[in-house]
């Protein structure tokens, strides 16, 4: 490990009561996935993460995370020595480089999200060996508008996200032909999260 | 020492009982569990203070996602007042401090052994099963090894195999508990050793449903409205089993029964094996049959209770 001494932003506040507050993204989280493309919102209140990585994104690596799950950052949290040393700082979670060694990724900006065939996708024996991402975008109402049915939806949900990149919702129905191989989602724009997990299918509003 | 004390080291207990890493690695086994809909995820079970057998895993799926607003309900083969429901509520009031109920209606976690609420459950609860025995496939076919690969290949012709079996001897289904079910067409899961009468109520049910089987360290799920199917045949189709009679103390029909032996003379009585259902029914004014025998109303008086329940001071 490097010896550089930590920055002040690296030791910022995460969770204040972490039990509970921990219980709570948590139940957000469970909430979103069983849920398809609704959206939960999540109480982040108090953690004060280092830019780029916000709040909703912190609380869900805070809960979730620990020295069992490699994190993998994206380009644009990589660069910044404090979001690392923020996550290892509050988890214990190694941060890995390659997205096929990662049981969470942290994307901050989406528009650079890579392929997802890029992380974890299971195996058929064990499909539960899969990296789930969890995604910062800007809103729940802006881009493509895509239709959502699978277990969790009881008719259809509709779903906006924006940013994604061109040839993000190819590779998500893609993600779900996979199944039960395949990544898990979950986008967060502000206090409100949205899940797609593997099981979902897509179908595009408009073309 | 005082009482006093004794309540202050029973605080040291962690919110739940379980350490937090603990409960990590169980919510990322049940948000897998959510994303693969009847798949069993393996998970590093704890050992837990009762034992197997008694609910470890549902215990341990329950403090996993407990919270402090929580309300929970815990019921054994749908009564609220049996040993394992009382221990496994004692255990969540002394450790999580939350509030308890037997009201169906009221709890926002539900954590059952071997039935599900005849009230329909809401998209704001959560059932929690504890399972013996996860993997439906484990009596044709003991390696775990090769049941994996059974499941990885979708290969379930030998659970029909059993089910056909069944009909050569029986001239139908004789499976009537732990039926076999397929989950949003892909993986064939166990329900628990629910009564197969309950199997209907998991297809698209609105409440999140999580398994947890302790001793056999796998958990899985079945998120709101998800197909779930009971395994069959075309000329043999799924069905459920029927009651001549109504309920002995409230007069409901459709609902499952339970047997109860009054004298020794021959004496026996049908009654709701839900108690909860059965003492709303009663509140509201429905009476069976057999209400009026002193046996009956002596079984009711009992069983009522458990209604006031509430959670510890």
């Amino acid at each position: 490990m490097t010896a550089r001494p930590l920055s002040a932003a690296a030791l910022s506040p995460g969770f204040s009561d972490p039990v509970h507050q921990g219980q709570q993204v948590f139940r957000s989280v469970m909430m979103a996935l069983s849920r398809p493309g609704r959206l939960t919102a999540i109480d982040a209140a108090g953690i004060q993460p280092p830019a780029p990585l916000t709040p909703a994104l912190a609380a869900m690596a805070l809960a979730l995370a620990d020295y069992d799950t490699p994190l993998w950052l994206d380009p644009a949290l990589a660069r910044v020595d404090a979001v690392g040393q923020f996550l290892k700082f509050h988890t214990g979670a190694p941060v890995v480089t390659s997205p096929l060694e990662a049981t969470f990724a942290l994307v901050s900006d989406a528009r650079t999200l890579p392929a997802l065939s890029s992380f974890a996708l299971g195996t058929l024996e064990y499909p539960d060996r899969s990296t789930t991402l969890l995604i910062g975008v800007d809103s729940f109402t802006g881009g493509k508008a895509v239709t959502l049915t699978g277990p969790g939806i009881e008719t259809t949900q509709p779903l906006r996200v924006s940013p994604v990149p061109v040839t993000f919702w190819d590779q998500a129905e893609d993600n779900t032909r996979l199944f039960p191989r395949g990544v898990d989602m979950v986008f967060a724009a502000g206090n409100e999260i949205v899940g797609l997990p593997r099981s979902t299918s897509i179908t595009r509003s408009e073309a | 020492m005082t009482a006093v004390a004794i309540t202050e080291t029973e605080g040291e207990y962690n919110f739940a009982y379980l350490d937090e890493q603990t409960k990590r690695m169980i919510r990322r086994a049940i948000l897998k569990g959510i994303a693969i809909p009847g798949y069993q995820v393996p998970f590093a079970a704890r050992e837990m203070p009762m034992p197997y057998g008694w609910g470890t895993g549902g215990v341990q799926v329950t403090a996993a996602v407990l919270g402090r607003e929580d309300t929970l309900k815990v019921i054994d083969q749908g009564s609220d007042d049996t040993t394992n429901a009382v221990a496994i509520r004692g255990f969540f009031e002394k450790t999580a401090q939350v509030k308890t109920t037997s009201a169906t209606k009221d709890a926002t976690i539900i954590q059952t052994r071997h039935r599900i609420p005849e009230k329909e459950l809401t998209e704001d609860q959560i059932l929690v099963f504890q399972v013996p025995i996860p993997e439906p496939l484990r009596f044709l076919e003991p390696r775990e090894t090769e049941t994996r690969k059974m499941h990885a290949l979708e290969e379930y012709g030998l659970m029909h195999v059993k089910l056909y079996e069944d009909i050569a001897h029986h001239g139908r289904i004789a499976t009537t508990y732990a039926y076999p079910v397929k989950v949003a067409d892909r993986y064939v899961m166990d329900p628990s050793p629910t009564p197969k009468f309950d199997n209907p109520k998991i297809d698209n049910m609105k409440a999140l449903q999580l398994y947890g089987a302790g001793r056999e360290k796998r958990i899985y799920a079945i998120p709101p409205y998800t197909k779930v199917k009971s395994l069959d045949f075309d000329d043999h189709p799924f069905e459920v089993q029927k009651f001549d009679k109504p309920c002995g103390l409230c007069g409901a029909r459709h609902v499952y029964l339970d047997e109860v032996v009054l004298d020794d003379q021959g004496g026996r009585m049908f009654v709701c094996s839900d108690s909860d259902y059965c003492e709303e029914r009663r509140a509201e004014g429905h009476v069976g049959d057999m209400a009026a025998n002193p046996a009956a109303s002596h079984l009711a008086g009992k069983s009522s209770g458990a209604a006031k329940t509430e959670a510890g001071e």
